[in-house]
């Protein structure tokens, strides 16, 4: 694979798991503020909860299998002043309990922080039941919902610290694998702020989630040919940088989209919108075609739905012929 | 104790407030409000520590309500200003463009007295007990109460809620079902029977009491406080109410026909002339 003969420009020195980067966020912000409470559904090792759970046993609330009345829950928390983390996988964060997070958390303003792991392909075997590729579009239409998709166990666990401080309604996502570990321990979080993680002039690569390390791998295979690709990595997709998209189009013209969700309602959805009402540009997606998962191994799932990183490099030679 | 003779009147007063607030917007549900006048007074009036003139969303050493059964929202609203928390007056925007009061209870447009949206069913005791562990969480010894619906109780989210009370021993918390029998298509037994209801929540391991007559006023405030008797002790409290649909209106009573329809010019006025004005209408 060419990928093996190139250099990115980010390096790391592990590969660790979003989840745990919230684990240990939420002990972190646990111990910052008295006011933050959790909540879950009977996944708490799989969220990486435990360590709050041991900490704070009267701030942690196991609910058992029901997560229409977690959110429910968590709602009535904030009622006096406590900040609500939710916590199970993403299928039953949002499709399962959309109505209740509509209602009683959206609607009614409520200062939730719905927290969803084991979101996309990448949770691999157990298959298309627990593979939600639908859960940003059905949490960024939602008014006032902020909707967070974090990259690696650092961001992850910046993001957890950084939404207790916000007034609001949050989404949350992360996954199961582990991942390179590549963004700073010490970085700043600031929600709806995209972070330019390459600059370049030929395309722009616009990822969130675990496909943007694959946009980094991707721009090092891209240089060898020669293209200079921008990466732009989306943790915030609701409220979306447009100023950082549409300064980095106005230089580069074409954009790739990357993102571990369907096409329709995604990261690659709400930058079209964007661009099509501000500066029209090429764009090419990547990301699942109308289509559920399966079982089969994280690394296996990407590559049959075309999540990869060469994909990625694929995507952008489409795009560059159309600029 | 307030008085119960001053109280019947304020009864009487948000009665007319219902059908007149339904038929000015010709939507609405009349029958499941007229049912639970009772009860809102009995709460608003004499059971719950409530500060109306200064209404504060977190409701810090305060009881605390919630409708989970938002469409009876007429009777919510007309108790809420007629115990302060908004002008009376207000009660004539019911439904209508930029009203604060909306078809179905919202905190969305700042409304002084709702603390959570409801209106798709089953979604209030879930918040009721969130709300009752803060109250624990904060030391605050405050009391906080939630409404139901009975056919409400066929929405699965509710018996999640139930199970979770109990084993947590939330025992800062009242909750009450409007056991009227009806639902928008018919008499609950024939839409999807709730079997023994009081059976049902004991087993979840609720104390639980019935008020036989949930529109004889002194009834439902001597429930309530039966009710406050068993707090504290372990368990959720739930008191069943048999009450009326349609309760005042002689032709919207033993029928289902009233959940959400509105009367017309001519049924109003049959429905006021049989009930007094006893504050000044709105």
């Amino acid at each position: 694979m060419l990928i093996e003969t190139m250099t990115t420009k980010y390096t790391f020195t592990e590969k660790k798991d979003t989840r745990s980067g919230f684990g240990v966020g939420l002990l972190e912000v646990g111990k910052q503020n008295a006011d933050v409470v959790a909540l879950c559904a009977d996944l708490t090792e799989s969220l990486k909860m435990d360590a709050f759970a041991k900490e704070f046993p009267n701030r942690f609330f196991q609910v058992g299998i029901a997560e229409a009345n977690m959110i429910g829950i968590a709602a009535g928390l904030t009622i006096g002043g406590k900040i609500p983390f939710t916590g199970t996988f993403a299928n039953f964060s949002t499709g399962r309990v959309y109505d209740q997070i509509r209602q009683s958390v959206a609607y009614s303003g409520k200062n939730v922080k719905i927290c969803a792991s084991h979101a996309g392909l990448t949770l691999g075997e157990d298959g298309a039941t627990h593979q939600i590729l639908e859960d940003i579009g059905l949490m960024k239409m939602l008014p006032g919902m902020t909707v967070i998709n974090t990259c690696d166990f650092n961001q992850t666990k910046a993001a957890t610290i950084a939404i207790a401080k916000h007034n609001g309604p949050v989404y949350l996502r992360f996954g199961r694998p582990a991942v390179p570990n590549f963004t700073p321990a010490d970085q700043k979080f600031e929600i709806g702020k995209a972070v330019t993680l390459i600059e370049g002039t030929d395309v722009t690569i616009v990822a969130t989630g675990h496909l943007v390390w694959k946009a980094i791998e991707a721009e090092a295979q891209l240089a060898q040919l020669g293209i200079s690709a921008e990466v732009i990595n989306i943790h915030t997709i609701k409220p979306l940088d447009d100023a950082a998209i549409l300064k980095s189009i106005a230089k580069t013209k074409c954009v790739v989209t990357a993102e571990e969700h369907q096409m329709h309602g995604g990261l690659g959805d709400s930058v079209a919108q964007l661009l099509s009402r501000k500066s029209p540009t090429p764009q090419e997606f990547i990301a699942v075609n109308d289509s559920f998962g399966e079982s089969g191994t994280p690394d296996q799932l990407m590559t049959k739905y075309g999540l990869d990183t060469t994909d990625i490099v694929s995507a952008v030679h489409r795009v560059l012929k159309r600029k | 104790m307030a008085d119960i003779a001053q109280l019947n009147k304020l009864c009487s007063q948000v009665r007319r407030d219902i059908v007149r607030m339904v038929h000015a917007v010709n939507s609405g549900h009349p029958g499941g409000s007229l049912g639970c006048v009772e009860y809102f007074v009995a709460l608003y009036g004499e059971i719950m520590n409530h500060n109306p003139k200064a209404f504060s969303m977190d409701g810090k050493g305060e009881d605390l309500f919630f409708l989970s059964n938002g469409h009876i929202s007429p009777v919510f609203y007309s108790v809420l200003a007629r115990t302060g928390y908004f002008p009376v007056d207000e009660l004539k925007t019911f439904r209508k463009l930029n009203t604060r009061l909306q078809g179905h209870p919202t905190t969305h447009e700042h409304l002084p007295g709702v603390r959570v949206a409801s209106g798709s069913l089953g979604q209030g005791m879930s918040v009721a007990i969130g709300a009752a562990l803060t109250k624990k969480l904060n030391g605050d010894k405050s009391i906080v109460y939630s409404l139901h619906g009975d056919g409400e109780l066929q929405e699965g989210q509710i018996w999640e809620a139930a199970m979770y009370a109990a084993a947590n021993k939330v025992d800062n918390y009242i909750a009450a079902v409007d056991y009227n029998g009806r639902q928008i298509d018919g008499d609950v037994d024939n839409i999807l029977t709730l079997g023994n209801l009081k059976a049902k929540f004991e087993a979840f391991g609720w104390e639980t009491l019935e008020v036989a007559n949930g529109n004889v006023l002194e009834d439902v405030i001597a429930g309530l406080k039966k009710a406050q008797t068993y707090l504290g002790k372990g368990k959720p409290v739930m008191v069943l109410l048999h009450t009326e649909m349609g309760c005042g209106v002689d032709y919207m009573t033993g029928t289902h026909k009233w959940h959400g329809k509105a009367p017309n010019d001519e049924q109003l006025q049959a429905a006021l002339c049989q009930i007094e004005e006893t504050e000044k209408d709105y």
